[in-house]
């Protein structure tokens, strides 16, 4: 399989961002759109060539499908050692390219609506484009490097743009926030990394993931504190994992991610950047499952179970329809990840891998579709807010109808793609450990309730005082509604087990009818709940929240997250630690530094007088060095 | 050879020379006196090249012959600093030292 | 007799050099030094250096002090005095000249002399024969060199004199 091509999917972007990003101010805005768009297609079509022909004509050899590489190496530490760049092609990063590309082309498309008039209209595009690059590159990464790299890019394209309404202190303060949150993640998986080329000798995902591999089969060599230190190792991992997939309890920046343009909450925070943590942990699966038997595994199960239901609970409580849907965004990426917890290797053992990816997959169409939705909606009565809207469903049609499509998908009813996935994630969930699984599918139903909650307010309830009169959003924003509609309903039925599995052999599933039946169940116990309180304007949603007191009261403010984290990092780390450290800084580096400065100043202004012009001067110096070296030379230095 | 001098005597005559020479050079503040300073160094040197031909290789010249150079090269000197002189003084009108010092910091 | 003409010459030129580099008056200044030159020319006449000793005053005597005259007259008026150095530096340069002069006759007396006795008179022909020489131990190439370099100092000399009103006439 010649994979020469596949070095232009990202390379593509990565174009497309410099010349916009040079000629900005040269470049119309409408032009600019369509250079990103189609730099987007053109590697949306290699994205698409390049599935084809892994899945269908040279990817499976004796049933399994391979990993191909190509790379070349970049920088060298050992003769061992080394890092590489190049690309590799397996059945998720080829499935990640297909995800990316569609949502990505799709948020192309749909920013040339919503973004039209803007002034940073090109810079926006420019910025797209960089985040595209980024996460192809991070897809494709050959080896734990190469996808830090990446990684740390796609933290600075988020940060971009979150920060994009750089001129509103709220999104300059929430870019900062995700920055820094995910950066801090990002140095436990740094270290992860470097434990791991310290122990094993090599960055290669190919040599690392190998079962009959050094780097799994010696993982007992080295322990520290009671755990081998790959473990220690791959948990550090998940902690930059954790990070960029906002699991509890590094979750705080997604919601505030939020400040920045729908379409980049849509691409990034919803799609593909969140699910990086996931694609990291899936990408090391072999690592995570052998080494000491998954304990590093376990912990990722039961982060992202407590994240999924966590996230939950608060999406209940929101008011904000974007804080909502992240919220949601982070409940179901805790839910791939509690799926890639309590998978198997083996066969049909692998499911909860499957599952995850499925969901990965699935959930990328619905959750952008949510979001493009929501931003359609915004564009609209120019409010994020629950209590401006109501009964919009008369003004646009389109939107409400695709939003319900995605509200049924994410809430698992069929035949709409997330009942597909998410049943699997039940059936791994409950194949391998009843306490996740009761969690699972208690979560399920209040994402149905909150998606429900959302969709009934805003399209149903009573109609507000609009100051202009709502209308349904330009064709260049509805296409891509209709299109992620379309694949929301279609891609639950890709017999997505054949392609992706933990051992790449494949596998047939079927549906396990009493536990889709159960799924079902909850999810529409969660619809009807939701109509009941909210299809009509009525009283009965406060009662309930007064009902609950407090606990209301705590999940609306987010269970106090992030002033524990204020308080944290204020209170303690800044004055007790920070502010020590500056005043060592100062008093003692600093004025060490400027002393030595200031000295030589002071001396030099003192003795420059010596330069004073004059030959004679000089010639005093001279001779009298002659007199003294000649003294010493021979009365001294007699030997 | 000078009888009953020995060479010791005449080179203890130069080196005083000499350094009259140098402690006019650094202490006098005129330019002329400068190079009159200079003057009598060089003397002092080429009395000692002399000298030491006379007393110790009385059969070569090489010491006279150098010493013909140096009053040659001294002679070609002094013209050239005069000419700085007079230039000079065509300029600042002084040929003081302490107002020729632009090499200053 | 030689022996105290010697003596006579030395003290001569130490006290002329010590009253040319301390003079206040510029004019004066240039006649201790010419008394100098002379002196030294003695020196050359003693020890049977007759050539090297005329050299010694028509260049030096003749003609350098005459310069040196010129320049001051140009400069100068004849009864300007010159500025002294201050006290201090007087001091310390008599300091550091005498520790050097020390180092210097330190050196000097422990140092054996191989002095070869004789009373060879060198005359003008075996100078010039010398000089104008491009066998062994010849002089002429460093003869034809001092001439050229003769010749650069001159035409330097009065280009830097003439200053800047040669270059305003080639402007």
């Amino acid at each position: 399989m010649n994979l020469n091509y596949t070095i232009l999917i990202p390379l593509i972007p990565l174009a497309v961002f410099l010349l916009l990003g040079i000629f900005n101010q040269k470049i119309k805005p409408a032009i600019s759109g369509y250079i990103g768009v189609f730099g987007l297609i053109a590697s949306g079509i290699l994205s698409f060539y390049t599935a084809y022909q892994y899945f269908f004509i040279y990817g499976k050899v004796d049933g399994v499908y391979q990993t191909f590489v190509e790379k070349t190496v970049w920088m060298n530490f050992t003769d061992t050692l080394h890092i590489d760049m190049g690309v590799l092609i397996d059945p998720i990063s080829v499935m990640m390219l297909i995800v990316v590309s569609i949502v990505s082309l799709m948020v192309h498309i749909y920013s040339r609506g919503y973004m039209k008039g803007d002034d940073g209209y090109t810079r926006f595009f420019a910025y797209l484009s960089l985040f595209s690059f980024s996460i192809y590159g991070l897809v494709l990464a050959t080896n734990l490097f190469q996808i830090y790299i990446f990684w740390e890019l796609v933290g600075v394209s988020s940060y971009l743009l979150i920060g994009y309404y750089y001129t509103k202190t709220s999104a300059v303060a929430a870019a900062k926030k995700a920055f820094i949150v995910t950066r801090f993640a990002d140095l436990g998986f740094l270290i992860g990394i470097l434990i791991i080329g310290y122990y094993t000798g090599t960055y290669d995902f190919e040599t690392l993931n190998n079962p009959e591999g050094s780097a799994i089969l010696n993982w007992a060599s080295t322990s520290f504190m009671g755990l081998s230190v790959i473990t220690w190792a791959l948990i550090l991992i998940f902690m930059g994992g954790a990070g960029k997939s906002a699991m509890f309890p590094l979750h705080i920046w997604l919601p505030d991610a939020m400040e920045g343009p729908t379409p980049v909450s849509a691409l990034i925070h919803a799609a593909t950047m969140v699910v990086a943590g996931v694609y990291l942990v899936a990408r090391l699966f072999p690592m995570y499952y052998f080494v000491e038997d998954g304990f590093a595994l376990n912990i990722v199960a039961y982060v992202g179970a407590f994240s999924s239901l966590f996230a939950a609970v608060i999406a209940i409580t929101q008011t904000d329809i974007k804080r909502v849907l992240a919220f949601s965004t982070m409940s179901q990426l805790g839910y791939m990840m509690l799926a890639l917890g309590v998978s198997g290797y083996d066969g049909h053992e692998g499911v909860g891998y499957m599952a995850s990816m499925f969901h990965l997959f699935t959930h990328a169409m619905f959750k952008a579709l949510l979001f493009l939705g929501a931003g359609s909606v915004i564009h609209a009565v120019h409010s994020n807010y629950l209590k401006d809207m109501g009964g919009l469903r008369k003004y646009m049609p389109i939107t409400n109808i695709t939003f319900l499509i995605a509200a049924l998908a994410i809430s698992g009813i069929p035949p709409f793609a997330g009942f597909f996935s998410k049943d699997e994630i039940l059936v791994a969930a409950f194949e391998h450990n009843k306490l996740i699984y009761y969690v699972s599918v208690f979560v399920a139903g209040l994402t149905a309730f909150y998606m429900f909650r959302i969709y009934f307010g805003i399209f149903w309830g009573k109609e507000r005082e609009y100051k202009h009169t709502p209308h349904e959003s330009p064709l260049s924003m509805t296409f891509p509604l209709m299109i992620l509609a379309l694949l929301s309903i279609s891609t639950g039925f890709i017999p997505f087990s054949e392609f992706v599995s933990a051992d790449k052999a494949g596998f047939e599933t079927h549906l396990d009818y009493p536990l889709a039946a159960i799924a079902i169940a909850v999810g529409l116990i969660g619809i009807i709940v939701a109509w009941i309180f909210y299809k009509k304007e009525n009283n009965l949603a406060d009662k309930f929240a007064n009902g609950f007191g407090f606990l209301y009261k705590w999940a609306s403010n987010k269970f106090y997250f992030d002033e524990i984290y204020m308080f944290v990092t204020k209170k303690i780390l800044f004055k007790r630690v920070a502010a020590p450290i500056a005043w060592f800084d100062k008093k003692v580096v600093d004025a060490t530094m400027e002393g030595i400065g200031n000295k030589t100043v002071v001396t030099s202004n003192k003795i420059k007088g010596i330069q004073s012009g004059k030959v004679q001067d000089y010639a005093l110096y001279f001779v009298s060095g002659v007199v003294v070296i000649a003294l010493v030379f021979i009365y001294l230095w007699t030997n | 050879m000078i009888a009953g001098i020995s060479i010791y005597e005449i080179l203890t005559v130069t080196s005083i020379l000499f350094f009259i020479g140098i402690y006019g050079f650094i202490t006098r503040k005129n330019l002329i006196s400068i190079l009159i300073s200079i003057e009598l160094i060089m003397n002092a040197s080429v009395v000692n090249f002399v000298i030491i031909n006379k007393y110790l290789y009385p059969d070569i010249l090489q010491g006279v012959l150098f010493s013909i150079f140096i009053i040659a090269v001294t002679a070609a000197e002094t013209a050239l600093a005069v000419a700085i002189i007079i230039n000079l003084y065509r300029q600042i009108s002084s040929v003081e030292v302490k107002d020729t010092e632009t090499m200053k910091y | 007799m030689e022996k105290i003409i010697f003596y006579i010459l030395a003290l001569l030129m130490i006290v002329f050099a010590i009253a040319s580099v301390s003079s206040r008056k510029m004019l004066r200044s240039v006649i201790y030094l010419l008394f100098v030159l002379v002196s030294v020319a003695g020196i050359y006449f003693l020890i049977d250096y007759n050539f090297l000793g005329a050299i010694q005053l028509t260049v030096y005597a003749g003609g350098i002090i005459v310069l040196i005259i010129f320049s001051v007259l140009l400069v100068h008026h004849i009864e300007m005095e010159l500025e002294v150095a201050k006290t201090s530096k007087k001091i310390l340069t008599g300091i550091i000249c005498a520790i050097g002069l020390g180092v210097f006759l330190t050196t000097i007396y422990s140092y054996n002399f191989n002095v070869v006795e004789n009373s060879i008179s060198t005359t003008t022909e075996d100078i010039g024969t010398k000089l104008l020489s491009y066998g062994n131990g010849g002089f002429i190439l460093p003869f034809e060199v001092i001439s050229v370099l003769l010749l650069a100092a001159m035409i330097g000399a009065i280009i830097i004199a003439k200053g800047k009103k040669l270059t305003d006439k080639i402007n």
